[in-house]
């Protein structure tokens, strides 16, 4: 492999994990927390690119665009937690895989319902659809520079919020002990509401950038998300820096596998990767609650 | 394996008793065993087709169900063991109709050679995935088993060889020692035989002793360490004698479709065993057959109805899971609440 090929591999690596990151942030803080595994955190994914793609076509403008679909997702989650979710905070895990697995159902048919079957193009603005000369050999598109730089961006407004601020200390309080965060006056059910809009639309910013780079389309939120679950898993239940480094490493080991191993052992790189980990530590990188 | 049923079942006092607590499974299979005749008298041969499949998603529902409702273990990976069986009765039929040995080992197209082998590798595959996903427990455990799945999906996906994406055909003539098992009302009823079998040893398993460490376990697992017993031991072997019978299943479908694909595999049929489990009841080793039944003709039925038929199904889903905790079992009665049921 040949330094650029290399340097451009490690780019591709970085921006897959920054938004694997994305994703996974909401997923294991709503876990984290609520102790709720949302399975439909996926189809939230899917709603920010198709909600994108609609508003671009629609307004023209892309930042509208983005703007829209974050607010929008964030909005489709809160309702989601309000509605349906929220009911099952207290029930097992079986009946949480069961109610969010009919929510992917229902997400996927809506969408069917109102864009079709046939993917969606997300067109992105003129200075973002280029791609930038970054060293002598490497050119490189410019929106997955985009993408990296505000993965980056994010994760580090979220260290900041969960560990700088009021609110992040409930957060952190509520993920590592929530009747005692809650005994000690934290409203409980408020952070829950925000932590679960909040996760909604980092996904629907994901889904939205994703959408960008490849297709939107029906079900794209699916295998993303049994990435994230993969990076949750790894990284420790309800920790951001565990989720941050472990979407860094498989973002990285993926990209890399399937450049260098033949594809059938490519494509299995990372869940031996969690088998690995979680044969050492099976709590995850950085637990939590442990 | 640990202690092996030499105990026979407590819960077998007296055969009225048995029969009181069994009389819907027993209808529900007399009624199976007469699609074929109903399905010829009224010329439809879709309809053996659809029972086909429900009997053996049923044997799934059934296999995934010892560890769900009786073990507490959210499997999400069924789907992966069942695609094993399917891919190594599909890839020996391959090897034996391609004349090109595997490795070193000749492809076959015998099916008392091919099952076997089929139950085998999946009960590996069940032995590798139970060790790592079984160090950890609740919704790690869930999510392990789903990466597990997902895993399992790309690497069939990735098979070029065997069709990828696409799936593989099964060319060659499979046959059961020299016996043609592959005709549509004859395969139908070795399908059901399977599953009658399956009920009958699940059945008898459930309430062995290893049946009842295993109950145990799953309703307060500190207290079956504190009797001086490992759980780890007995959760792994329930974990694989349920991939493996899963496997079962996966090769008979191999057997029956002459096709397989890693739409098998999906994630999706992972979870719809569990809406089939949980649907027709985790209490009785025979509610899932009742769920896998509903499930199967739901699906066949909703998409003649309308093209969205996802939605409605979505929808059923959720209200199963809001209203109906006990699953269809319970129309016939409670169940004992000492079977625990996982919950």
């Amino acid at each position: 492999m040949s330094f650029s090929l290399f340097i451009e591999q490690l780019l591709n690596g970085v921006q897959f994990g920054v938004m694997l990151f994305l994703i996974s942030a909401g997923l294991t803080l709503v876990f984290g927390i609520m102790n709720l595994i949302n399975l439909a955190h996926g189809a939230l994914y899917m709603s920010g690119a198709f909600i994108a793609a609609a508003m671009i076509k629609y307004t023209g403008n892309f930042f509208v665009a983005v703007v829209v679909a974050v607010v929008a997702t964030a909005g489709i989650g809160a309702v989601m937690e309000r509605l349906i979710l929220r009911r099952f905070y207290a029930r097992d895990h079986l009946d949480q895989v069961l109610v969010t697995f009919g929510l992917i159902l229902v997400f996927n048919d809506l969408v069917r319902l109102v864009w079709g079957v046939v993917p969606v193009q997300l067109r992105l603005p003129g200075p973002f659809s280029g791609s930038v000369q970054l060293m002598a050999e490497v050119q490189y598109p410019a929106f997955r520079l985009v993408i990296l730089a505000v993965g980056l961006l994010v994760a580090l407004g979220l260290y900041f919020v969960v560990v700088h601020t009021r609110i992040g200390m409930w957060i952190r309080a509520g993920a590592s002990n929530r009747p005692m965060a809650s005994a000690l006056g934290v409203d409980v059910g408020l952070i829950f509401s925000l932590v679960f809009a909040a996760g909604a639309a980092l996904a629907g910013l994901a889904g939205l950038m994703a959408g960008a780079i490849s297709s939107v389309q029906v079900g794209m939120g699916e295998p993303v998300l049994i990435l994230a679950l993969v990076v949750t898993v790894i990284g420790g239940i309800g920790s951001i820096r565990g989720a941050f480094l472990a979407a860094l490493i498989i973002g990285i080991v993926d990209t890399f596998g399937r450049v260098l191993l033949p594809p059938a052992l490519g494509s299995m790189v990372i869940f031996m990767l969690m088998a690995a980990i979680l044969a050492w530590r099976p709590k995850g990188l950085f637990p939590v609650n442990a | 394996m640990p202690e092996p049923m030499k105990h026979s079942a407590p819960e077998a006092s007296s055969f009225a008793g048995a029969l009181k607590s069994t009389w819907p499974i027993l209808v529900a299979l007399g009624a199976l065993a007469l699609v074929p005749t109903i399905s010829a008298a009224i010329d439809n041969p879709f309809l053996i087709r659809l029972f086909t499949r429900a009997v053996i998603f049923a044997i799934v529902a059934v296999a995934l169900n010892f560890v769900l409702g009786f073990g507490a273990m959210v499997s999400m990976m069924h789907a992966a063991f069942f695609g094993i069986g399917a891919y190594v009765v599909a890839i020996l039929a391959f090897h034996d109709f391609d004349g090109a040995p595997l490795w070193i080992f000749p492809g076959t197209s015998n099916l008392a050679v091919a099952i076997p082998l089929a139950v085998l590798v999946a009960a590996f595959g069940a032995l590798l995935t139970g060790v790592v996903s079984l160090r950890t427990s609740g919704a790690y455990f869930i999510m392990i088993t789903l990466a597990f799945n997902q895993m399992l999906f790309y690497f069939f996906v990735a098979l070029q060889k065997y069709g990828g994406d696409d799936g593989l055909q099964i060319l060659a003539d499979l046959n059961f020692a020299g016996l043609n098992i592959s005709k549509r009302v004859t395969f139908y009823y070795v399908a059901l035989g399977v599953l009658a079998a399956s009920l009958i040893f699940f059945g008898r398993l459930v309430n062995s002793r290893f049946g009842v460490i295993l109950r145990a376990t799953a309703q307060n697992e500190r207290r079956v360490v504190a009797l001086g017993i490992s759980p780890l031991r007995y959760k792994l072997a329930a974990f694989v004698i349920s991939g493996a019978v899963t496997g079962l299943a996966g090769a008979l479908w191999a057997t029956g479709q002459q096709f397989v694909s890693p739409s098998d595999v999906s994630w999706v049929r992972s979870a719809d065993y569990v809406v089939m489990a949980v649907l027709g009841g985790m209490a009785r080793t025979w509610g899932p057959v009742f769920g896998a039944v509903v499930i199967v003709l739901l699906e066949a039925l909703l998409p003649s109805a309308t093209q969205f038929w996802q939605l409605p199904f979505g929808i059923i889903v959720i209200l199963i899971v809001v209203y109906l905790q006990g699953g269809l079992a319970d129309l016939f009665g409670r169940a004992r609440p000492s079977s625990g049921g996982g919950r």
